[in-house]
């Protein structure tokens, strides 16, 4: 007995450990992890690489130049413009977009009647599935001219606040539209997370505040919200990867120039993925390697803000699903 | 839990019903949409493909650049293809950047460019040009660059190169300015702003608008007219022709440039230009061949890279032009890939591939330039 109960136990875990099953799922899985690191590693060691070779000619500095000239002799290019456009319409577009995702949210979680709830969080993921330069020409041939008249207003009775001044002619073609319409395309992604954590509230606090007379407002801000708080951090930072990246619409929608102006109604500014787009064909070589340069700029801040949100998160960890 | 789950099937399924059901009819819908164009196309090209000398032509034939002229590219390719059989062109619009490179790293086996190799690309050419060749100029399709404007009331405008600069510079910026009325006698001018547009991407178009400004009124014009991306400051930008196209049609005031056939497409009026000849120019095809014949050679050899003048006052020459180039090595192209290079580029040049250009918004070569291009591309090797 004494001597067989080892042997057992050692068979049993060779047998495990030996399935062939297994081995492949955790060589797989393994495997997997390993792709992702070499593929993000690759990514940021070519980007740092052709980021070098522009940057070292650069004749002027990188980082507040309000020119991109990189095939001009000597070649001037920088991304003060890029940096200040990309920040200004993300903002903006989460302003609008966080409070307005988190209503919808409550809303299908808490108090819409079930029929309704379903078909509202379908039509909000059908949002997320329209390719992004349909947003762009919609935004272009729809929404900039009806924005006329709303940017009219804003610089009317709006004025004194400087960011809405107008300060010129100029249709609707400015951060403030791409603002509005980064807005409507980050919605479903925050919509649909913070969804699902206000689903997972513990239904026992709900009741508890329910039990003590709480009315449903109370019941939300009481249990729900903070409960909910680390998800609405990360789903917006979700998000605010994508408004920081986004492409085409913005490159189809924007009037683009090579200024920073904090009149918001004003045409003009820029974006790194917009100026990436816009001039990638046409570039020769050097003039690519500038673009991929400002390109590693997107990297950073788009790492840098992942990460904030990581560290948000950590830090709050109490509430999170994961400890309830 | 159960509850949810069968009515989260229950609506995926129809949402799956509403997504095939409208699969099915935006499929009914382009299958419409491609009758019509294809029965014209089909009528044109037969009528084409008569004389097309396939001379050896064969197999697979890879070309990028420019996106200037890639419908004139589209337009002689399908032609070609009719008429030659095994034969497969693909010319990638890919800008003529783009282009270049692709030809120095040897993937393509022409590329098309808006403006003539620089020396450094030449230097480059020879490395994929064997046997002592390089890259050459062989210009091909010529266009005329429409300066198009929306003004209620207003629909001959004239103007000369040193308003259209400084209109584009911000320095004049209303419409009833003493400088325009001056050279549009009688014309109902408002007292509102006009509103510039220029493109946002990096382009052939805003390059040669460059050019010409630069050349034609020196002193408004100051800025490096060697720029592919809009070197002025201010005024308003679109993505591509078609955007500076469509807010030109939206905008009231408005005023761009772009290539004749997007503004043909919009309806939009475009400005004559006052050049000094006897009568301000129009816009046309017909009129931009007149300035491109004035146009000098200054490339050696078997290069035809050219000068263009865009100073000239001959009598309906429409100086702002862009000549659009197929480059290829002189010596040394690849073996396999040179009996459909030369039949195809003899083709493009031959007197019925410059005819079916002016359909397509394009101007066709002059003829003594198109004899020159006609007698090199033969000699390729």
């Amino acid at each position: 007995m004494a001597t067989t109960t080892p042997d057992i136990q050692r068979n049993r875990r060779a047998k495990s450990a030996s399935r062939p099953g297994d081995r492949i799922f955790s060589g797989l899985s393994r495997g997997s992890g390993i792709t992702l690191l070499v593929i993000m590693a690759a990514i940021a060691g070519f980007l740092t690489y052709r980021a070098i070779l522009a940057i070292s000619k650069d004749s002027t500095s990188f980082f507040t130049t309000f020119e991109w000239n990189p095939a001009g002799n000597p070649p001037v290019f920088g991304i003060a413009v890029l940096a200040f456009g990309t920040i200004v319409s993300s903002v903006i577009a989460m302003l609008i977009a966080v409070p307005v995702a988190i209503g919808i949210a409550l809303f299908i979680s808490h108090y819409a009647p079930r029929k309704l709830a379903k078909p509202l969080a379908y039509v909000v993921d059908l949002l997320a599935a329209v390719p992004s330069i349909i947003y762009g020409l919609w935004g272009a041939i729809f929404l900039v001219p009806y924005l006329d008249g709303l940017n009219q207003w804003l610089d009317e009775y709006m004025g004194w606040t400087y960011i809405f001044d107008k300060s010129g002619e100029g249709v609707a073609r400015n951060l403030f539209t791409v603002g509005i319409l980064l807005a409507i395309m980050i919605l479903p992604i925050i919509t649909n997370v913070t969804r699902e954590v206000f689903l997972q509230a513990p239904k026992m606090h709900e009741e508890a505040a329910l039990a003590l007379g709480a009315t449903r407002w109370e019941v939300i801000r009481m249990s729900v919200l903070p409960f909910g708080r680390s998800g609405i951090i990360s789903a917006s930072m979700l998000g605010l990867g994508r408004a920081l990246g986004e492409t085409m619409a913005v490159a189809v929608v924007l009037s683009p120039s090579f200024l920073i102006s904090g009149h918001l109604l004003d045409p003009g500014g820029g974006t790194f993925a917009q100026n990436i787009a816009a001039k990638f064909n046409e570039a020769n070589e050097f003039g690519r390697d500038a673009l991929i340069a400002s390109g590693l700029v997107l990297f950073v801040i788009t790492l840098l803000v992942n990460g904030a949100a990581r560290w948000i998160i950590g830090r709050r960890k109490e509430y999170s699903g994961a400890a309830a | 839990m159960k509850l949810s789950r069968k009515n989260g099937l229950r609506a995926s399924a129809i949402g799956a019903l509403v997504v095939s059901g409208a699969l099915v009819l935006s499929a009914c819908g382009s299958d419409n949409n491609t009758e019509t164009p294809a029965k014209d196309g089909g009528t044109a090209k037969t009528s084409a493909a008569s004389n097309i000398d396939c001379a050896g032509a064969k197999g697979k034939l890879l070309a990028a650049g420019s996106s200037a002229q890639r419908n004139a590219m589209d337009l002689w390719v399908k032609n070609f293809q009719a008429a030659c059989e095994g034969v497969e062109i693909n010319y990638q619009g890919i800008g003529s950047g783009g282009g270049i490179t692709k030809f120095n790293q040897g993937q393509v086996a022409f590329a098309g460019s808006d403006s003539a190799l620089k020396d450094e690309e030449v230097a480059e050419s020879q490395k994929i040009c064997t046997g002592g060749g390089k890259g050459v100029n062989l210009p091909m399709v010529g266009g005329p660059i429409a300066v198009a404007y929306k003004l209620d009331g207003v629909d001959n405008l004239i103007l000369d190169a040193s308003t259209i600069a400084k209109i584009f510079d911000n320095k004049i910026t209303k419409w009833n300015d003493p400088a325009i009325t001056k050279l549009n006698p009688g014309a109902k001018l408002p007292d509102s702003a006009i509103q510039a547009f220029h493109r946002s991407d990096e382009s052939g178009t805003t390059q040669n608008l460059g050019k010409y400004l630069s050349t034609a009124a020196p002193a408004d014009w100051k800025h490096d007219p060697k720029s592919k991306s809009w070197p002025a400051q201010g005024g308003q930008a679109a993505n591509g022709s078609s955007g500076v196209a469509t807010a030109v049609k939206d905008v009231e005031g408005s005023i761009s440039y772009m290539e004749l056939s997007y503004a043909e497409a919009n309806k939009s009026s475009t400005v004559s230009i006052a050049t000094g000849a006897a009568a301000p120019v129009a816009a046309t095809t017909e009129n931009a061949s007149k300035a491109i014949a004035a146009a000098k050679v200054k490339g050696t050899g078997n290069d035809v890279a050219l000068s263009l003048d865009y100073k000239t006052k001959a009598d309906g020459a429409y100086p702002i032009v862009l000549v659009t180039y197929e480059i290829a090595c002189d010596k040394g192209n690849k073996a396999e890939t040179l009996p459909t290079l030369k039949a195809f580029l003899n083709y493009t040049v031959s007197e019925e591939g410059q005819k079916v250009l002016s359909d397509a918004g394009y101007a066709p070569l002059p003829a003594e330039i198109a004899a020159k291009v006609r007698a090199i591309v033969p000699t390729l090797s």
